[in-house]
């Protein structure tokens, strides 16, 4: 269970929302004009990144509005909360602290945030 | 029961991932096709992924023909198993049963069941009074949504998890695989569109092909090739109780409450709850998603309401689009993926590594996993199998 910071009640119980998948995923223009390939590739291929993910909530249990969220996947730490139309944060401004390419800590799974 | 050796220069395959599925696709290409230079490199101990971490439930009752050729072909090969790998798998086929809530679930599963029966699959359909018969313990009137009937499956069963891993392997090993441990896969090299090998934390591994049996963590190596996949990665929990004597001797799934349970030898209850509704590779999962499925058990099995849960653990799941698997070529020439499990992989285990291996060994797809190509997201057939998956996602 995580809390989440809505912009517009406060930190909630991550059960009052959910997920909306990948943010910042724009429908292509003239899409009439797009293969299927194309096609597939905007309706069915998401990033799934381990580690800084961009993505969008919707307070369903509260204000019903949504929002975009910054979260390290590998430790489920928000690291940043704005609200939609705002530019994304650049994602430099995050420190990665995985530590090894796949991102796994070097003994065990990836529950690091729990054993330190 | 397997040597550990270091890795070779170079090897014919490499398979990524030392669970299940990855070690028996090691197993069949060294004895189906003569492919005898592999190496499955594991970044843990053996079955320490999704092979260790999920309920064991074995079973074909999938809607599609693509699906019921494939799941079925793996409960086949389950029942031979332990023979052939002369390794008790201590496979049971105390068959499985998928509860109707409402009319929907009804009509969904009848349907199920028809499809299945003209697949040569044994489904058949149970009233509420036998389930009773065969489930005593189960409440099916007093409760928010009452049972109104199952679809049953009496071949599926459960098996033993780690079993199906150490089998393959020291199969696999005695035909001259190596088995690498500790040896996590960094990224994958490519060179003018082909594979040529392995970063490791061992070191660099070439290999002419290389077969990628990672779940959760597939499209996070699948990117190191500059390879996207339709994956989506989830944490799928399941906790395990107290032993007790006896008191269940099938397995029962519940899609509409979520709940599924079976009683393992030992006598603990196996308990199998829901993905996380977000994406993540913690391998913990949220309580509520916990609190939910525990709730749902306790409602439709009272006398089970003041036990105690020993262990809760959580595998990273990895959901395709259509609730089915990918095992098939890719751009990349000599680069296999398998994946896309998502929460119900581990019945499949034998069947999806024997028509891996063949699809390795030969370029080319057996007929069985042809239709569970990447090809699919683009031209449109998919195999949507969310109402036989039964878990939600």
């Amino acid at each position: 269970m995580i809390l989440i910071n809505c912009p517009y009640c406060g930190e909630r119980d991550q059960s009052e929302f959910s997920n909306g998948g990948e943010a910042h995923v724009a429908r292509p223009e003239n899409s009439e004009n797009l293969n299927d390939k194309e096609w597939g590739k905007y309706v069915f291929y998401r990033d799934n990144p381990k580690g800084i993910f961009y993505e969008r909530w919707v307070h369903t249990h509260g204000c019903r509005k949504w929002f975009n969220a910054v979260r390290n996947t590998s430790t489920d730490e928000i690291l940043k909360i704005y609200k939609l139309g705002d530019n994304p944060p650049n994602k430099e401004s995050f420190s990665n602290t995985l530590k090894t390419p796949s991102g796994e800590p070097k003994v065990g799974s990836g529950n690091f945030t729990v054993k330190k | 029961m397997w040597k550990s050796p270091e890795p070779k220069k170079t090897y014919d395959v490499i398979v990524v991932g030392g669970g299940g599925h990855g070690l028996g696709t090691a197993y069949y290409l060294a004895k189906e096709h003569g492919i005898k230079n592999i190496a499955v490199i594991e970044k843990g101990w053996l079955g320490s992924g999704n092979t260790g971490r999920n309920t064991t439930i074995i079973r074909s009752n999938y809607l599609w023909n693509e699906s019921a050729f494939l799941y079925d072909h793996s409960v086949k090969l389950w029942e031979n198993l332990s023979q052939e790998l002369n390794y008790n798998m201590m496979f049971s086929q105390r068959g499985v049963m998928n509860l109707a809530h409402n009319e929907h679930d009804i009509k969904e599963m009848k349907r199920r069941i028809s499809a299945n029966r003209l697949n040569g699959l044994d489904t058949q359909w149970l009233e509420t009074r036998e389930i009773k018969k065969l489930v005593p313990i189960m409440n099916t009137h007093n409760l928010r949504y009452p049972v109104l009937g199952a679809a049953f499956q009496p071949r599926g069963g459960v098996a033993r998890h780690d079993a199906i891993a150490w089998g393959f392997a020291m199969r696999a090993d005695e035909m001259g695989v190596d088995i690498i441990q500790n040896c996590e896969a960094h990224s994958i090299k490519t060179k003018n569109g082909k594979v040529v090998g392995v970063k490791t934390s061992k070191g660099f591994i070439n290999a002419k092909k290389v077969a990628v049996v990672a779940s959760g963590h597939t499209s996070v190596l699948a990117k190191t090739a500059g390879v996207r996949l339709p994956l989506q990665s989830r944490p799928l929990q399941a906790l395990v109780s107290e032993p007790i004597k006896p008191v269940i001797n099938t397995v029962v799934m519940s899609n509409a409450v979520h709940a599924y349970v079976s009683q393992s030898d030992k006598g603990e209850l196996v308990i199998g709850a829901g993905t996380d509704g977000y994406n993540s590779f913690t391998q913990r999962g949220g309580y509520d998603v916990m609190e939910e499925t525990v709730r749902a058990i306790v409602e439709l099995y009272p006398i089970f309401g003041k036990m105690k849960m020993l262990r809760q653990w959580g595998g990273i799941v990895d959901i395709c689009p259509d609730a089915s698997p990918i095992i098939s070529k890719c751009e990349v020439n000599g680069l296999y993926f398998n994946c896309g499990w998502g929460t119900g992989g581990f019945k499949a285990t034998p069947g999806s590594a024997n028509v891996f291996a063949h699809t390795v060994a030969h370029d080319e797809p057996h007929k069985i996993n042809a239709p569970f190509n990447l090809e699919r997201f683009s031209d449109g057939r998919l195999i949507d199998e969310h109402g036989a998956a039964a878990v939600a996602h």
